[in-house]
């Protein structure tokens, strides 16, 4: 039941059988993340039902489906940033590396910090320069930091979002004199300094051009040796392209699960079929 | 109405009706500027003459003796506006950020109450801080004028916190806390932080305000001669002071008033006019 | 294929997991169960100050009424009704009755309101349909410089300017045209309920003016395209569609203005002459609520003097709360509403 990925899926739609089995050997390593029998509500409705889904560890898992789908309220169950805004709520359960994340007691400051963060606009820290916007999580963390040991964070995480080399003239100018994907790359930096164990992606690219997106793309790819990465995108090329894993959400309910290649070369169910190949949504 | 042809319905008529009429908002606005104009250069005019070296460095003589000067009012107007940000400005940006940043059910009579005490004639603060501290201390003083000017200052600052931090997107929340950073630190050092210059200027237009305000002080801070040699002593204010001299049967006092009257305009519109020529261009880039 | 743990759990919108209910543990550790994680900690100190400052704002208001009524309770319960009906104010026999002070203070708020509220209508009228965007709002920012000004150099400025020019200018004209009239008899003083009213007029302009534009700025565009295609005047146009839409908020624009007119103090203070007169005539000096207080506070010598005193004050703050409340809901109402579009 554990390395089943697909099987889970199967566990509320019924998938037909000779759908992909017993990819776990490819996967590395076991799941990093677990969603059990999620549910999540939006001001009292639904936006949820009873999803279940597995994230291998370093791996892409790209989650699909037409806006409104609720791919990204599931992503934000992940590090339990759907709660943020009033009147949300989310039933069931969300296990990191064996640790239900809705257990009462956990502190989802704790859990965000080891589940970052890159949303669909860039949102650099206005007030602050290059610099202190990728060190922001930690400093407002109170991490005590030397200015050498600062100096390498920021020079890491800025090389691994490959913006190192466009930025190291000018770290003390504003985060937001940068170009848009520049900042989106920031924002990934910005995420990446506070060394999370995953790192979840609401639409990064849909605000930028295509070399942007490429460049993302790219590092994505880079990532995933480090991180787990969980990727939302209404763009179904990019999933094909940047991930190992793909959901389809529809209404609310996850309609298929399983590798990259089989769902869009063989999807199980005639919805997703219909979605990919663009008959709806 | 509308029938064509001659007489009142003709569409001459109703375009000159509309011209005459369009006119007539044109002069209610030359109208409503005119006491601007005569106010300020009344005030130019009388207190530029009026004003000399003393009235910056001397106290005031004795009743109905000519010279002397403000310089007691002049600090004790400053030392008043202290007082009162520190009472009205930690409150009224607490309570802003309360209204907006968490919102309970508290939120709504909160911000009801505000508005309220927005409209409170001035007056009345006076009477509440005469009851709440100038009775129970036994006399008149800085404190109790400073409490009264901080009170009116309460709901001015935290409207405009209030305000302020709605235009700071959403987005920068949530950045900040899908870095692991704790909602209050969120708070404090992402969102106040980016709504800073406007919560300053909030802050800065409430203490022109309340620096312009006589009422509240009459029966608080009531005034002083001399200079108040504690915050548990009566204290002297240029609006107090001005209030005092304009009604005088004094020529030489009347013409202080006019002088202070100009100094305090100065300090008010000083205010008023700094900080929205600072903040000009810094606040469009929240919306 | 159904997991082993059974749980549910309802996470609410702000951080509290101790309050949600668990039905079963699960199996694996919770390793922070029954300790408040750090940073919740600091949040929930946060948050509950700034919860307190809020109170604390709720709990002023409140104050404000405990006091005054606690304040006045001497005359409150010695007059009883009679203070708003008699006219003797006498401090030395330790009668009162605020008659006078009422009689004042809605005479000068009416003409304060007469002379304002056509102009604040005209110039609100003129920035948003006349004028071009840049000059209305230097003409906009100019108004605002009225709220600006100290009270107190309005005063200054009536006693000295305003009142003589108003005796020896506008009297003379008032009596000889509508000298007929009780109001406009009587010899001609520089300190008077017209001066009051008057100088009110120009302190009350700013903010009827701001509410009133803020109010025809949000007529929707498409009203106003609609009474020009019927082939409207751009009065008509403002007669059959501004006007009406705005209406309740003018109204409450108007009341707004009200409630600064009954409370200015000290500028009133200085022109009015301060006597607890009812006299027909706007010639002659008079006394509000609110210059009673500021004059004779610190003078009241008697608990029951500084009793009285007190109870105008609360007659104001009631005056106030009820006026503003009015106002907002009325504004905020029309104001949204065209927001909402």
């Amino acid at each position: 039941m554990d390395n089943a990925r697909t099987a889970q899926a199967a566990a509320i739609i019924p998938v037909p059988s000779g759908g992909p089995q017993e990819d776990a050997a490819s996967a590395p390593d076991p799941d990093k993340l677990k969603v059990v029998e999620l549910s999540a509500f939006y001001r009292g409705k639904i936006a949820l039902r009873k999803i279940r889904v597995d994230i291998a560890a370093n791996q892409v898992t790209a989650i699909i489906g037409p806006s409104g789908c609720g791919k990204s309220t599931l992503v934000r169950c992940l590090n339990r940033m759907h709660e943020v805004q009033p009147g949300n709520h989310a039933e069931g359960e969300v296990w990191l590396d064996g640790e239900n994340i809705y257990a009462p007691g956990v502190d989802p400051v704790q859990i965000r910090r080891r589940v970052g963060m890159v949303f669909q606009k860039a949102t650099p820290f206005p007030t602050m320069s290059i610099e202190d916007n990728v060190t922001a999580g930690l400093r407002l963390n109170n991490r005590r930091m030397s200015r050498a040991e600062r100096d390498r964070i920021v020079e890491r995480s800025l090389r691994q979002a490959a913006l190192w080399e466009e930025v190291r003239d000018k770290l003390r100018e504003p985060g937001i004199s940068l170009s848009g994907g520049q900042q989106q790359r920031l924002c990934i930096a910005r995420a990446l300094a506070v060394e999370p164990e995953v790192l979840l992606m609401d639409e990064p690219c849909s605000a930028l051009d295509p070399i942007s997106t490429a460049r993302i793309e790219e590092l994505i790819l880079e990532l995933k040796a480090s991180y787990t990465i969980v990727l939302v995108t209404h763009n179904m090329q990019q999933a094909a392209r940047a991930s190992d894993y793909t959901a389809f959400l529809l209404n609310g309910d996850l309609i298929e699960f399983g590798e990259t290649n089989q769902i869009f070369t063989n999807p199980a169910r005639r919805e997703t079929e219909e979605y990919i190949t663009g008959r709806f949504g | 109405m509308r029938a064509a042809g001659g007489g009142p319905s003709s569409y001459l008529y109703r375009k000159l009706k509309s011209r005459l009429m369009m006119g007539l908002t044109l002069a209610a606005t030359v109208i409503t500027l005119l006491p601007l104009f005569f106010v300020l250069a009344y005030l130019l005019s009388k207190g530029v003459t009026s004003l000399n070296l003393a009235f910056f460095t001397h106290l005031p003589k004795p009743v109905g003796e000519p010279g002397g000067g403000m310089a007691n009012a002049i600090v004790g107007t400053f030392e008043l506006i202290g007082l009162a940000s520190l009472i009205g400005v930690p409150i009224g940006i607490g309570a802003g950020l309360y209204l907006n940043e968490y919102g309970g059910a508290l939120s709504a009579p909160a911000r009801f109450a505000a508005d309220v005490l927005i409209g409170m004639p001035s007056i009345v603060v006076g009477i509440f801080a005469y009851a709440v501290l100038v009775r129970p201390m036994r006399g008149f003083s800085a404190l109790a004028g400073g409490f009264a000017l901080g009170i009116i200052m309460i709901p001015l600052v935290m409207r405009t916190t209030e305000e302020m931090v709605r235009l700071v997107p959403q987005e920068l929340r949530e950045a900040a806390l899908a870095l692991g950073v704790t909602r209050w630190r969120t708070t404090v050092s992402v969102v106040v932080r980016t709504a800073a210059a406007g919560i300053a200027t909030g802050v800065i237009l409430a203490i022109a305000r309340v620096a312009g305000e006589t009422a509240p002080l009459l029966f608080t801070a009531f005034g002083n001669r001399f200079w108040a040699r504690g915050l548990r002593e009566p204290i002297a204010s240029l609006t107090v002071q001005v209030y005092t001299y304009a009604i005088s049967p004094f020529a030489d006092w009347q013409r202080q008033a006019w002088a202070g009257a100009l100094v305090l305009t100065a300090i008010v519109l000083a205010l008023e006019l700094g900080v929205r020529w600072i903040t000009r261009g810094r606040l469009k880039p929240l919306r | 294929m159904e997991p082993s743990i059974q749980l549910s759990l309802r996470t609410r919108p702000e951080p509290d997991p101790q309050a949600t209910e668990a039905v079963t543990l699960p199996t694996v550790a919770a390793p922070a169960r029954h300790r408040i994680a750090p940073g919740l900690l600091g949040d929930r100190l946060f948050r509950f100050s700034t919860a307190l400052l809020a109170l604390l704002v709720l709990a002023l208001l409140l104050g404000f009424a405990i006091v005054l009524a606690m304040e006045s309770r001497l005359s409150l319960v010695k007059f009883g009704l009679s203070f708003f009906t008699s006219t003797n104010w006498d401090p030395v026999n330790e009668e009162f009755g605020a008659l006078p002070f009422v009689y004042g203070t809605v005479v000068t708020s009416a003409i304060a309101l007469l002379i304002a509220v056509p102009l604040s209508l005209g110039v609100s009228l003129c920035m948003v349909e006349l004028l071009p965007q840049w000059l209305a709002a230097r003409i906009g920012f100019l108004v605002e410089l009225l709220a600006a000004i100290p009270s107190v150099v309005y005063g200054l400025w009536g006693i000295f300017v305003l009142g003589p020019w108003l005796r020896d200018a506008v009297d003379p004209l008032l009596a000889r045209y509508l000298g007929f009239l009780p109001q406009f008899q009587g010899p001609h003083l520089a300190v008077s309920l017209l001066t009051a009213g008057v100088l009110l007029s120009v302190m009350i302009i700013p903010y009827i003016t701001a509410v009133c534009t803020e109010v025809f700025r949000v007529v929707p565009q498409t009203q106003r395209e609609a009474a020009l295609a019927l082939g409207a005047t751009k009065w008509e146009m403002i007669r059959m569609a501004v006007i009406p839409y705005g209406y309740t908020g003018v109204i409450g624009a108007i009341i707004l203005g009200l409630g600064r007119a009954l409370g200015e103090t000290i500028a009133v203070a200085m022109v009015i002459g301060n006597r607890p007169e009812i006299s027909a005539s706007l010639f002659l000096p008079s006394s509000t609520l609110a210059s009673a207080i500021a004059n004779e506070f610190t003078e009241a010598t008697g608990d029951m003097y500084l009793s009285a005193l007190v109870e105008l004050g609360l007659v104001l703050m009631v005056l106030a709360v009820v006026l503003n409340a009015a106002a907002r809901a009325l504004v905020t109402g029309v104001v949204s509403q065209g927001e909402g579009r």
